[in-house]
């Protein structure tokens, strides 16, 4: 699905990236942890192709392709998609149109003609109910005066929408009540597919209470410094992060 | 509704101007320049009665003591008026009887701008008036409208069958020295379209003119007059194009409106004159006046506009509120990009008791353009009660362009109440980011966010315009993100 060698980038001229490497197979849930300021939802920034980031080494192949090559609209076309940590306000735009819009562009790059309105009102009310988000949301304004956890959950249903291969939790669960929590990660695991594979991106293990990842890594300053099975992220939250910064810091000296 | 955004969503793939072609039809045109023989033979031309011949010559002589407006804040290259036609019509051999006897190429020009002038293949019930250049040429539903005693036809038709009323209300809410513009239009100008609701009448569709300046070197100098007697309904709509040129041409309209007791008019503007390209040259001279009055109590008019053209737009829509209880409105989107430039708003004047007043403007900036709102809010001192809501919004996009308020308040009376409100926003990266990352192109997501932005206003058209006012949007700002 895709494949990540040794991907380097930067902001404003600043190493954030150090030299990343990573695999994800279908029907994989992987989880990447890490202290702040280490680097994940840079990460999640240049795999989604926006241009502060500057890719100045590596490689990242995406379902065969050369996923850097792309336009960020023909990566969420090929299937990718990036929940936001900060999900944007579009005043006047109602969620019905710009749903529509984005679900009719990647039928259109699938070759299928536009559905018509009342089979994507439809599709529309089947996955309002699927991720549990309330029927009102979906009349107003892209995220306009939604609470913290209301855009979350418009995330989810987003996602629900477009079905993507490989969708890119960047923090979803911060700043979410335990319920909000429980519908996010409900909404995760009923879009889950053996072909299709997740990203979560988190601070804290909670959100892996409810989303099993099958991998976790640890992310700090700029690499992944730790990689292992759903059992470190208990492991990181017992322990919290300092041993893993000591261990790196350690094997530098060694 | 989504339907149809949808539809032009796929439709817009690119940003010329698709009106620019011109129509090779047979005119009459007179010799151009401007003087008191000029104005004699647009009028002889016209076999016009000797009040209007002298409403005419005050008008002209009164304009050569003016001089052109200063205080827009608006670059305006010199206007020479002897080198513009101030007459141009399309040739006929007589009397228009049926459509048959419209020149074909003059048909095919609507053809191609999509304005139907064949009632019966028609469907949306929209009565059309089509102006090109100087003339009329054909208004649609003539006979289903006088059915209910309303008069809908060209303004000239108007001064040969209904003096009277043309002779009591014309110049009777912009006057002849209003302006400098109005001051010329009152001097030369040839045609438009006239409209008059009778008491307690709703009309049942909506009234249209479209105007076309096609002949190079023409200045389009038309009049509208509708009157709106009492307790009457119309909405009217005027939409205009013209062929791209490399030189600038000159627009110079009234618009007047008189409401009476418990009327109501519905006022909407979507306009696309030949902006200019995309260095500046060419595109029309947009300076008009146009301004209703509230004149019997309970009354109410309500300018909507969608201003994507012209290269100079300069409109101040108004609303003299001077019946009790009277009700103004205007809601205005106003697009300038590449080298556009607008100077636009309203005039709000409360005369009466309990007087509303509402405005919505939206202006956006791209490219090079700018954009300036400019309204005044005037309460007199009997006006009790008066009050007025004012919002100015404007988007930028990129950092070239800009946006600029200049709002008036006159209030002579404690118990107004107004309120003023601006915002000035740019287009982000992370909205059209957003879009992107949900399979949205760049383009598409600029339309999307400025139809949101405008999306009070163009609310506010009736369906057909709505439609078309989208479409415009995105058009008129294709390729202002790089």
């Amino acid at each position: 699905m895709l494949v990540i060698n040794n991907l380097k980038a930067t902001i404003s001229g600043k190493n954030i990236l150090k030299g990343i490497s990573l695999k994800v197979k279908p029907g994989e849930i992987h989880a990447i942890m890490g202290p702040n300021g280490s680097g994940k939802s840079t990460l999640a920034a240049v795999l989604a192709g926006r241009e502060f980031v500057e890719v100045t080494e590596g490689t990242v192949t995406y379902l065969g392709k050369d996923l850097l090559s792309m336009s960020p609209e023909e990566r969420a076309k090929e299937g990718i998609f990036l929940g936001f940590q900060y999900p944007i306000e579009i005043p006047g735009v109602s969620m019905v149109n710009f749903m529509k819009t984005a679900v009719n562009e990647h039928r259109k790059h699938k070759g299928l003609d536009p559905l018509s309105a009342s089979d994507f009102l439809k599709l529309m009310r089947e996955k309002k109910e699927m991720v549990e988000i309330d029927s009102k949301l979906a009349n107003r304004s892209v995220n306009e005066g939604f609470s913290g956890g209301e855009k979350k959950k418009n995330e989810i249903f987003q996602m629900a929408m477009l079905e993507p291969r490989l969708a890119i939790l960047d923090e979803t669960d911060s700043g979410l009540d335990i319920d909000a929590l429980r519908i996010v990660a409900n909404g995760v695991n009923k879009i889950k597919r053996p072909d299709n594979s997740f990203i979560v991106i988190t601070h804290y293990q909670r959100l892996l209470d409810y989303i099993v990842p099958d991998v976790v890594h640890v992310l700090y300053d700029g690499r992944i410094v730790k990689t292992a099975g759903k059992e470190l992220a208990l492991e990181l939250e017992e322990k919290g992060y300092d041993w893993i910064k000591k261990e790196v810091e350690n094997s530098i000296l060694a | 509704m989504e339907k149809a955004q949808d539809k032009i969503l796929s439709e817009v793939t690119s940003g010329e101007y698709k009106y620019g072609f011109y129509s090779d039809i047979e005119m009459e045109r007179i010799p151009k320049g401007l003087s008191e023989d000029v104005v004699r033979i647009i009028s002889s031309k016209k076999n016009e009665p000797d009040w209007l011949l002298e409403f005419r010559l005050k008008a002209y002589r009164h304009w050569l003591t003016m001089k052109m407006p200063k205080w827009p804040n608006l670059k305006i290259p010199p206007i020479d008026y002897n080198e513009i036609i101030f007459y141009a019509a399309p040739k006929q051999r007589k009397t228009l009887n049926s459509l048959d006897d419209i020149d074909p190429e003059l048909k095919k020009t609507f053809d191609k701008l999509g304005i139907p002038l064949e009632e019966q293949k028609h469907l949306s019930g929209v009565a059309v008036d089509a102006v090109i250049d100087s003339v009329s040429v054909k208004t649609t539903f003539k006979e289903t409208l006088a059915e209910m005693g309303i008069i809908f036809c060209s303004f000239s038709d108007a001064v040969k069958e209904y003096p009277d009323l043309v002779r009591r209300y014309m110049g009777s809410v912009v006057p002849y020295t209003d302006n400098f513009f109005a001051s010329l239009n009152s001097a030369v100008f040839s045609d438009g379209s006239f409209c008059y609701i009778p008491k307690g009448v709703r009309c049942p569709m909506e009234l249209s003119t479209y105007f076309r300046i096609n002949s190079a070197n023409t200045g389009q100098f038309e009049r509208t007059l509708l009157i709106a007697d009492e307790e009457s309904y119309v909405s009217y709509l005027e939409g205009c194009t013209a062929p791209s040129r490399d030189e600038n041409q000159l627009h110079a309209a009234i618009v007047e409106i008189i409401a009476e007791k418990s009327a109501e008019v519905k006022y909407s503007t979507v306009q696309n004159w030949y902006p200019g390209n995309k260095d500046g040259l060419g595109g029309v001279f947009n300076f008009v006046t146009k301004r209703g009055l509230c004149k019997g109590e309970n009354s109410k008019i309500s300018w909507t506009q969608i201003e994507t053209g012209s290269a100079i737009t300069w409109k101040y829509p108004s609303c003299i509120l001077r019946g009790d209880n009277s009700t103004g409105e205007f809601y205005s989107v106003a697009v300038t990009n590449n080298h556009q430039q607008a100077d636009t708003g309203t005039k709000m004047i409360h005369i009466g008791k309990n007087t509303k007043s509402t405005i919505v403007s939206k202006g956006i900036s791209a490219g090079k353009g700018q954009n300036s709102y400019r309204g005044l809010v005037k309460v007199l001192r009997n006006a009790t009660n008066a009050r007025n809501y004012s919002q100015c919004d404007s988007l930028l996009l990129g950092d070239k362009c800009g946006a600029h308020t200049f709002p008036y308040l006159e209030v002579d009376n404690q118990t107004a109440i107004v309120e003023h409100e601006a915002t000035t926003s740019k287009i982000g990266e992370d909205q059209i980011f957003y879009c992107n990352q949900r399979g949205i192109s760049t383009e598409d997501a600029i339309g999307l966010i400025v139809n949101g932005y405008a999306r009070e206003v163009i609310n506010k058209l009736p369906m057909e315009f709505a439609v078309e006012a989208q479409k415009l949007l995105q058009i008129s700002l294709e390729g202002s993100i790089g």
